[in-house]
């Protein structure tokens, strides 16, 4: 029972990171039709920034673990808009190219990272809190889970917010559905282009700095481990859907965490499956629109 | 009706393309700055791309000029902001957003014409919260046609309004854009012969991506020779979907 439980709630834990990283890929994907390929580096420079700052102002204190995860989105936010204004708009409509150059500077960053604060892996620090447990249903969770799903749900809630509630949230839920036609009633839209980077870049910092907690170490390849089933949790959701996103999100990481204590360690090896059957049965993804 | 000194909008050699394909290859015409002014044509020859390459949603060459300033080498959303109101063919409404939403998201001035659009189409006003594409075929297109309305407009692109829609409805959309174009000047794409009978006083038209005839409605109309020539039809005021054809 105990294992079960244990199982399920770290699975949803591990969802909510992939979410953090998965829900501006979709936001990106829906509106602009790029696969940002670069989202990676964003999670990646935004962890090594925050522990920066944590280490400056001591690793214990939870008000440097909080500071160090606002600057990370912040960062996240930044390296996302200046990738957007600087590589993507000059390549207006060209999608192939605007995928190629986010590759590209997916390596580059890579290097970048790893000539900067080398290849090894920086083992972390952060509130005492983090690396204890807490028991549920005689299951001791690690509270690193707690704290990933407490961000990922308000930045779900914050998104859904915004979307719903402002302006440009509606042109951004329109320019998803029929871009053009959004432009034909006078809006500029490449304006939420650079928004939607920008939010899907602070998430992505957010998650880049809880990730780090996590796994307990920083590496240049934090962000491109976390990508690919950030990738497949995008596909699986419907590119395009943020509820699609944070349903995946659960669904693949619960099943991942199921498959590796139950089925032997096969749990990349399952998600990959699912992928499969998905594009199979369900092109579109679980929640997503046909093209 | 058609005059180059009170025309708002002139058209000099457009040519438009889709993916490298042309779609319209020489196109002249002058829009007069009242009334209607209908855009005919068998299928295909290029009606709506005329107005998609106008609206520079294709890629499109040639001189463009709204009131008079060149507009061909703007992006869209600047050419709507100096005054075009567009509602597209198959209405192109957004289905996950509500009716006030559709509506909220065309609103360009700082007092936009609710009152206006809620007199033409009442139900809308009852039905601001219902999520668009839960509406029916007619009532997306009262959405649409709304969202051009409700704007301060030069002109108005209109390409189809009545295209699939049952006849009761095609009255009420003919209804509100007679009685819009007492206020903003129309260029419509319109097949349902009978509508542009009602509505329009000058006719341009589109033959092989090009402008075979300019004159008034009601005289190609009138003429039957001309318009099987012309249309490809019959004109038959006493059958109100004659023209309409599959696609």
């Amino acid at each position: 029972m105990s294992t079960l439980v244990l199982t399920l709630i770290t699975g949803v834990g591990l969802g909510a990171l992939y979410f953090l990283v998965a829900s501006g890929l979709s936001l990106i994907y829906g509106l602009m039709h790029v696969l940002n390929f670069a989202h990676g580096a964003f999670l990646t420079l935004s962890a090594f920034i925050g522990w920066w700052v944590a280490q400056a102002l001591g690793t214990e204190s939870w008000g440097s673990f909080l500071l160090s995860v606002l600057v990370g989105a912040g960062v996240g936010a930044a390296f996302a808009t200046v990738t957007e204004l600087v590589l993507i708009r000059p390549l207006y409509e060209r999608h192939i190219e605007q995928v190629l150059v986010t590759v590209g500077l997916s390596f580059a960053a890579v290097a970048l990272f790893e000539g900067i604060w080398g290849t090894d892996p920086i083992h972390i620090a952060g509130p005492p809190w983090l690396r204890q447990t807490t028991e549920v249903l005689g299951a001791r969770i690690p509270n690193t889970y707690w704290v990933l799903m407490i961000a990922a749900a308000l930045v779900l809630g914050g998104l859904v917010l915004f979307l719903k509630r402002t302006r440009y949230g509606m042109i951004i839920r329109a320019g998803v559905e029929n871009r053009s036609m959004v432009t034909a009633l006078g809006i500029d839209v490449r304006r939420s282009f650079t928004l939607v980077f920008a939010i899907g870049g602070a998430a992505a910092g957010i998650g880049g700095v809880l990730a780090m907690h996590y796994s307990t170490f920083v590496s240049a390849h934090l962000g491109s481990t976390l990508l690919i089933f950030a990738f497949i949790v995008t596909v699986v959701g419907g590119l395009g859907s943020l509820t699609g996103a944070a349903v995946a999100s659960v669904l693949v990481a619960v099943l991942q965490q199921f498959a590796n204590f139950y089925l032997g360690g096969t749990g990349d090896f399952i998600v990959v499956i699912l992928l499969a059957v998905v594009l199979l049965v369900r092109p579109a993804g679980l929640l997503g629109r046909k093209a | 009706m058609s005059g180059s000194t009170d025309s708002i909008l002139e058209v000099t050699g457009l040519r438009c393309s889709i993916a490298g394909q042309q779609v319209v290859e020489n196109v002249t015409f002058q829009v007069p700055a009242t009334g209607i002014t209908a855009v005919l044509g068998r299928n295909g020859v290029g009606k709506t791309s005329t107005l998609r390459g106008i609206l520079g949603l294709i890629h499109r060459r040639g001189e463009v000029r709204l009131a008079g300033e060149r507009i061909d080498g703007l992006p869209t959303h600047r050419i709507v902001r100096r005054g075009v109101g567009y509602v597209p063919e198959d209405r192109e409404i957004f289905s996950k957003l509500t009716v006030a939403e559709n509506l909220a998201l065309a609103e360009r001035q700082r007092q936009p014409r609710r009152e206006f659009v809620a007199e033409l189409f009442p139900d809308l006003v009852e039905r601001r919260d219902q999520l668009a594409g839960t509406l029916s075929g007619g009532q997306q297109q009262m959405v649409s046609v709304a969202r051009a309305l409700i704007n301060d407009n030069k002109l108005l692109l209109v390409d189809e309004p009545t295209k699939g829609l049952a006849p009761k409805i095609v009255a009420q959309v003919a209804d509100a854009l007679a009685e819009a174009s007492k206020i903003v000047p129309i260029l419509l794409v319109e097949q349902n012969l009978d509508v542009v009978r009602r509505l329009a006083g000058g006719a341009i038209v589109i033959g092989g991506g090009r402008v075979v005839h300019t004159g008034s409605a009601l005289d190609i109309l009138d003429d039957e020779d001309l318009t099987r020539r012309l249309l490809g039809v019959h004109a038959e005021p006493s059958a109100p979907h004659s023209t309409e054809t599959a696609k």
